[in-house]
């Protein structure tokens, strides 16, 4: 039973990581986009290329938190008090992200619109490195059990976390940059799509990198981790590895709707690792899945919820997909059709 | 620990601000979308285009409103673990499954906005017009649901604790409806149309007021305010029937709301007025035997109110915080008759003249019941969360004991008070800003607000 909660736990931060990482790493591409001239062309492909329901993907973070808390209480009374720091600037970011969100569409001063910009590629840059760093104190054992508070400082700036932060930061620019290279493309701009197809290999290239000194990081600072990922956990390293290599190999060869998804598949294997390497652990080698899970109904109504949202939302997050790739129906239905003038425009619907 | 600040009165300060901030947008993503429901079947009904254009400058409103309003939930769930941890730590499995209910709907509500405003111009009328059907029902649920929450703090139960205080065994459908739940859960729901209501409306007045007395600006005042001179007489009638169940499961509470120091029969109700430390009331107009009788008509004057000396623990509630309650419950009240009253001269006009209410005074009320609303609202919340203390779970866990031990609460207190400001100040910019475009007649298109769909291609990458 418990183990099913940890498994829909999980399934939410991997779901976080791949939808709010291509996210965040947009609004990274934004922050180092160079100056207003230069920048501005990738800049608004950005802007263009953020989903519909971008900010919703915070839904998933709120679904992780609120699964934590039910689910395992014990365990997320540690990491609150523990982490503390890095969670409230987390917290402090997706404030700054949304409200620029909210509105940079509706201000529409240039001078308003670069400020709220600004706000939010920076707080594209400090949540992941925050989320991340918290995952690395997490793994390194670093967060204490039994609802005290571990240290509030060396706590989230140890290596692992170090690790945890900076990964986390390549791998949300990585997944945007697949994705952007692909919108660049689908609008015809060759330049513009030259132009992340070059960041995607770097990005690629460096996250892999950081990926592998990560390893000899993990040897040092969280043994327990590296333990799980040289063994059980081996198959989805690799699986992760291939991924990645397959989504490099595709991206040079131009053949970017073969990349997007296996680049999205080596970033959810590597969450997936994390998790598989920690078990049967919460909190390693101090607080077992078992031990910190909340009582049967408690889990057996969290799954419920899961389960009740997988049948409401998604057939309505289809819908809206669906109405994203539709265009306006205004523009090419003939005019004479008047149940949709009504619809069409402010102005009065015209004689029938 | 980070800087020794004693951090309960900072994390009590800091969820009392950002509750209380959340709690004004909750009114607008809760009713909006059933004025705009009205308005948009006027508009296909009747084919009505002053109906039509509120009912499209409503949703792209309602789309801002909506994703500040998302924000601002979402610091809620971070504090709740960073301010409150031993609450979380001890009673979460009971606690959050209230939350999780609400996520679904939080989750549902998000992605229909979206659709609705996609569907301008993507969707047939009358299956465009559907599609409010579920932003309305997950505003009421989502509601519900943090209120099912809020109710259970109030008064616990689904849970069994074991001799070393772990909840061992739970009761999901018991946590979720507890015996406040479903007056709270009413409550809230109809102070979200009343708020939603007068404050939408009052825009309105306040434009007639400026001399817009065209069809469209009557509308956008008939339509909130109708709805929300309906639900004020039922709030004051449900407002009632929760004060009674206060008075019967809530006796400490109920002492401070109606400032009873001593438990006695033919209580007057006193009209402000405060409580002293030596446990005198002084000033305030007192109305005999008001108290007790309201607390239970079928016994009249002879009700027994039980006073604050009958409670074991002294000194808690303070004397500052009881004086607050009955504060905030007087002004809760008083608004509320108030607004009771406008609405019955709006109805009276209807019902005699056939018209609204035409004079500037009228107008003049109707532009500040925006402000008066969201006071009452304030003030309502007061009243259950201070006359709670010192619990966080009644009769469990005491505030003090919740309260994370991070000394560095003052600072985040600081900043996100300031960041709210902030956001507050530009949320209000932005949706005057976008009222003046219209005004200049320049429309805006889907596509310019938070949840619409991506403008064409063409349009963004031409240098």
């Amino acid at each position: 039973m418990s183990t099913a909660v940890a498994v829909v736990l999980f399934f939410g931060v991997t779901t976080y990581a791949v939808f709010g990482g291509a996210d965040f790493g947009a609004g990274f591409w934004d922050l180092i986009a160079g100056g207003a001239d230069r920048g501005a062309r990738p800049r608004a492909l950005v802007d263009h290329s953020i989903g519909p329901v971008w900010e919703a993907n915070h839904v998933w973070l709120i679904f992780t938190l609120v699964v934590l808390w039910t689910g395992f209480s014990a365990a997320f009374q540690s990491i609150m008090l523990t982490l503390f720091v890095p969670l409230t600037l987390a917290a402090l970011g997706i404030v700054l992200r949304g409200s620029s969100f909210a509105f940079r569409k509706s201000v529409s001063t240039t001078s308003a619109r670069r400020f709220a910009g600004a706000l939010f590629a920076t707080s594209s840059v400090l949540v992941p490195y925050c989320m991340g760093a918290v995952a690395g104190a997490i793994a390194s054992g670093r967060v204490p059990a039994g609802g005290v508070a571990g240290d509030w400082w060396s706590s989230w700036t140890g290596p692992t976390s170090i690790l945890g932060g900076v990964l986390a930061v390549a791998v949300c620019a990585y997944l945007a940059s697949t994705y952007l290279v692909a919108d660049a493309i689908r609008f015809g701009d060759a330049d513009l799509a030259g132009y992340f197809r070059r960041r995607t290999l770097v990005a690629a290239i460096l996250t892999g990198a950081i990926a592998f000194v990560g390893i000899f990081v993990l040897h040092n600072d969280a043994r327990y981790i590296y333990d799980g990922l040289t063994s059980r956990a081996l198959p989805v390293v690799i699986l992760s590895a291939l991924c990645g290599a397959g989504s490099l190999w595709f991206t040079m060869r131009d053949r970017h709707s073969l990349a997007r998804p296996l680049a999205i598949g080596a970033v959810a294997a590597v969450v997936i690792a994390w998790g598989v390497a920690q078990w049967p652990y919460l909190l390693p080698q101090t607080l077992k899945v078992s031990q910190g899970a909340a009582p049967d109904p408690t889990l057996w109504s969290i799954l419920v919820v899961f389960v009740l949202a997988a049948v409401l939302i998604l057939p309505s997050l289809a819908l809206l997909y669906y109405l994203d790739q539709r265009s306006a129906l205004g523009v090419d239905e003939a005019a004479g059709a008047p149940a949709i003038s009504v619809a069409r425009s402010a102005q009065p619907p015209g004689p029938r | 620990m980070l800087l020794g600040v004693n951090p309960v009165p900072w994390a009590r300060s800091q969820m009392a601000f950002t509750l209380g901030a959340h709690i004004i947008l909750v009114p607008l993503g809760v009713a909006w979308a059933f004025m705009a429901m009205i308005a948009n079947w006027r508009a296909i009904k009747r084919d009505d285009a002053d109906a039509l254009l509120l009912a499209q400058r409503w949703s792209k409103y309602m789309a801002v409103t909506f994703a500040v309003g998302a924000v601002t939930g979402t610091v809620l769930t971070f504090e709740f673990g960073l301010l409150w941890p031993t609450f979380m730590g001890r009673f979460g499995a009971a606690f959050g499954i209230p939350f999780a209910v609400e996520g679904l709907f939080f989750f549902a509500e998000a992605i229909f906005i979206a659709i609705y405003i996609y569907g301008w111009k993507r969707m047939k009328p009358w299956p465009h017009f559907w599609t409010l059907v579920p932003i309305i029902i997950s505003g009421i649920g989502g509601t519900v649901s943090v209120v099912a929450a809020n109710a259970w703090m109030n008064d616990p139960g689904g849970f069994t604790l074991n001799s070393s205080g772990q909840v061992t065994n739970v009761h999901p459908w018991s946590v979720i409806f507890t015996s406040a739940m479903p007056y709270e859960a009413l409550h809230m729901v109809l102070a979200a149309y009343l708020v939603g209501g007068f404050l939408i409306a009052s825009v309105y007045a306040a434009g007639m007021l400026r001399g817009r007395r065209d069809r469209y600006h009557r509308l956008g005042f008939i339509i909130p305010f109708t709805v929300a001179a309906i639900a004020t007489p039922l709030q004051m009638l449900v407002g009632d029937s929760l004060a009674r169940y206060v008075y019967n499961n809530e006796p400490t509470k109920f002492a401070a709301i109606e400032l009873v120091p001593k438990t006695s029969s033919d209580v007057p109700e006193t009209l402000l007025g405060h409580l002293n430390s030596n446990g005198t009331v002084t000033g305030g107009i007192k109305i005999p035997g008001l108290a007790s009788w309201l607390s239970d008509p079928s016994t009249g004057k002879s009700t027994v109110v039980q006073g604050l000396n009958a409670f074991p623990t002294s000194g808690e509630p303070t004397v500052r915080e009881v004086n607050t309650v009955h504060l905030a419950w007087d002004i809760m009240v008083g608004l509320g008759t108030a607004l009771t009253l406008l609405a019955a001269w709006y109805g009276a006009s209807w019902l005699f003249r056939r018209r609204m209410p035409q004079s500037k005074i009228f107008l003049w009320l109707a532009a500040a019941s925006g402000i008066a609303s969201i006071i009452a609202l304030e003030a309502g919340w007061v009243v259950t969360e201070v006359g709670r203390q010192p619990w966080i779970v009644v009769n469990y866990l005491k505030v003090q004991n919740a309260a994370t031990t991070n000394g560095g609460v003052w600072i985040t207190f600081l900043v996100i008070t300031a960041l709210y400001l902030a956001v507050g100040t530009t949320l209000v910019t932005v949706m005057r800003r976008m009222s003046k475009r219209w005004r200049a007649e320049v429309d805006l298109d889907e596509s310019e607000v938070p949840y619409g769909p991506r403008p064409e291609p063409e349009k963004v990458l031409v240098p």
